[in-house]
């Protein structure tokens, strides 16, 4: 298989020369980074041509890699001023990353049944305010729901799908939870109101908390890296 | 007289034949269906979210709760897809052991799956069988790891205990007779591969008469035979996967294509349909449990005759053994940060797929480098099955819906996530 994979990345990597292709031996597996332009087209030669035949799309899915490598407690450096229960997570307003044009991408994973091969490729959406990737549904008809999703949980638009609507959040619902700025538990609560005889929606009230913070290690024979807010602990 | 004009009907969510919450808004033309548009999303809870909040290992119970029907099956997808990163291979027997109870949760599957579509389209009896038979797996589920459904059993670097070697038996108790007892614990006297392989002995019997009951029954196939046909090509473009792409004809099963575990060992058939409808599909499942049984026999016999480790030796990983930790400081520590913060795993990204009883159950895993996971995608096989409902049930008659929903295998745990 490994061979196999090596091949297919030589191939990619010589026929988009403006692509990022990357080859991970430990998993064994060929990432194709594609810029937003391009997208489209490379997906039809990656379905229709022979060397690839990718005809089924496995899976699509958003990724908001807005608190990539941000820890929570330092793991190598001591601190004087002891452990907090790592909170402070929520990325506020004036996270710099948070217009950053790699914050959102779509990620497919595409599955060849003729050459018994699979890659993923990945499109970064250029503006994270209003992150628009173009749609695929017309060449992966499998793409239809996956795209749904990707817009209800991310917020991530896909021009030129036929029917792009909320899939899995409630009717009505507000935001779309699986952005890293989002909060675990959510921004409205519901109850039934025993005076009113209905049930409301009120703003939640529990704390956020955590239980196990997020904690970096190196691997080994690896460096350790810090994270920036080293000592901020309180 | 007043025209007939199109009209819309609500089905479900909470309708017998609907498999849990599906809504299905269905536009009428009469009694033929124009449009089909299912809202899923009522049974949503954020697992991909709460597993990002939490380390590795505590999220291999959510993965139970996905496809409540093939649970460790969901498990093996999470598992294998942490291992891979971790580059960390399970022992053999761990990998055996693996096997074995993906394809009890195969049978498991296909058998909740047989009865209710069944059910759903007329056959009552052959749910009482099925649900007979499922009983039984679900006592190897519980000699193994203590639970009958939510088993968190696999664990990243094997399973979380080795097989028991005496299957608990039945207590003598005021509400049953001696003889009753008796026959109830016939099978028990064993280990727990004894009362399996007892299991493999019988089964095939069991499938003959749910065949005996449904395959030349005349009203199933009028149910089933030319309904929602899906040609190949087709179903290789709607992402069709496990036997909803086979029972179209195409020759695709992880396990051989793609082999995980110790697959690539044993002996095994594919079948696959030819005319991609409810009925091809309904005879590909039946043939799956055939093959599953088998495979069940021959890790049985592999596991007799070769005990060993079922977890790898990795510290940074696997807690270490209670006896060990007694005297270990090492062992202590691992211990206690393994259980309070978890272990890392290494930076990257993978997919790692596993062939589940409904199709290709697939965890897309991003890594940071730290204790939980950035970004985990659980790839559904049911949500591709779904999304592609219009266009099977598309000029078909109201009751096909049901058909169509049945031969599915729609369980909403995963479709929702």
């Amino acid at each position: 298989m490994s061979e196999h994979m090596a091949t297919l990345a030589g191939a990619l990597q010589s026929r988009f020369s403006e692509a990022v292709v990357s080859f991970a031996a430990v998993t064994d597996e060929v990432t194709l980074e594609v810029p937003l332009a391009q997208y489209r087209e490379v997906a039809v030669v990656l379905r229709d041509g022979p060397e690839f035949g990718f005809a089924q799309l496995s899976d699509l899915c958003g990724v908001d890699y807005l608190a990539y490598g941000d820890a929570e407690w330092t793991t190598e450096a001591s601190t004087e001023l002891g452990y907090s229960r790592g909170v402070e997570r929520y990325h506020g307003e004036q996270d710099p990353d948070l217009d950053s044009p790699r914050r959102f991408a779509v990620v497919c994973h595409l599955l060849s049944l003729q050459h018994n091969a699979r890659l993923r490729l990945r499109v970064y959406a250029a503006d994270p305010q209003f992150p628009m990737v173009p749609s695929v549904v017309d060449i992966w008809p499998a793409a239809n729901w996956f795209e749904r999703e990707a817009f209800d949980l991310f917020g991530i638009h896909f021009e030129g799908h036929p029917d792009l609507r909320r899939i899995l959040t409630d009717y009505g619902f507000i935001g779309h939870p699986f952005r890293k700025d989002f909060p675990l538990s959510g921004h409205v609560e519901v109850r039934y109101d025993p005076d009113r005889g209905r049930v409301v929606y009120q703003p939640v009230t529990i704390e956020p908390r955590v239980t196990v913070p997020k904690v970096i290690r190196a691997a080994r024979g690896q460096a350790p890296t810090e994270p920036q807010e080293a000592g901020r602990d309180g | 007289m007043a025209e007939f004009q199109n009209f819309t009907l609500n089905f479900g969510p909470q309708h017998p034949a609907a498999h849990g919450v599906l809504r299905l808004v269905l536009e009428m033309e009469g009694e033929v269906i124009r449009h089909a548009d299912p809202h899923v999303g009522l049974l949503h809870r954020g697992t991909e979210k709460l597993a990002e909040h939490k380390p590795y290992n505590h999220s291999i119970g959510y993965m139970d709760r996905l496809d409540y029907v093939s649970m460790m099956c969901n498990e093996h997808g999470y598992v294998l897809a942490i291992e891979k990163l971790l580059a960390l291979e399970p022992p053999l027997r761990a990998q055996y052991i693996r096997v074995m109870f993906d394809e009890i949760t195969r049978i498991l599957n296909h058998l909740l799956w047989l009865g209710a579509h069944g059910l759903d389209i007329g056959a009552m009896t052959v749910f009482l069988y099925c649900f007979r038979e499922r009983e039984v797996l679900m006592d190897c589920y519980e000699a193994v790891s203590g639970a009958r459904m939510h088993a968190t059993y696999y664990r990243p670097g094997g399973v979380a205990r080795d097989l028991p070697g005496q299957m608990p038996q039945y207590q003598p108790s005021a509400f049953r007779s001696e003889r009753e007892l008796k026959r109830m614990n016939e099978a028990r006297g064993g280990s727990l591969l004894d009362f399996i392989e007892n299991f493999t002995d019988y089964f095939p019997g069991c499938i003959d008469e749910y065949e005996t009951l449904l395959t030349d029954n005349r009203i199933w196939k009028q149910r089933t035979v030319g309904i929602a046909e899906v040609s190949p090509e087709r179903a290789i473009a709607l992402g069709f996967t496990g036997p909803m792409l086979r029972g179209s004809g195409v020759e695709w099963d992880l396990r051989r294509k793609q082999p995980y575990e110790v697959y690539d060992r044993l002996d095994f058939r594919i079948p696959v349909g030819t005319n991609g409808d409810c009925y091809d599909r309904y005879l590909v499942r039946i043939e799956e449990m055939r093959q599953s049984t088998d495979i069940i026999r021959q890790c049985v016999n592999w596991l007799r005759d070769n005990p060993g480790p079922v977890m790898a030796d990795e510290p940074k990983v696997v807690p270490p053994k209670r006896e060990v930790m007694k005297h270990d400081m090492e062992a202590m520590i691992h211990h206690f940060k393994l259980f309070t913060e978890g272990y890392s795993v290494p930076e990257g990204e993978t997919y790692a797929a596993v062939e589940a009883p409904k199709g290709e159950f697939g965890v897309y895993l991003v890594s940071d480098g730290a204790n939980k996971p950035y970004r985990v995608k659980i790839r559904a096989p049911g949500f591709a099955h779904l999304a592609a409902m219009n266009e099977m049930v598309q000029g078909h008659m109201l009751a096909d819906v049901v058909a169509v929903i049945g031969t599915q295998d729609i369980v909403f745990g995963e479709i929702d996530r």
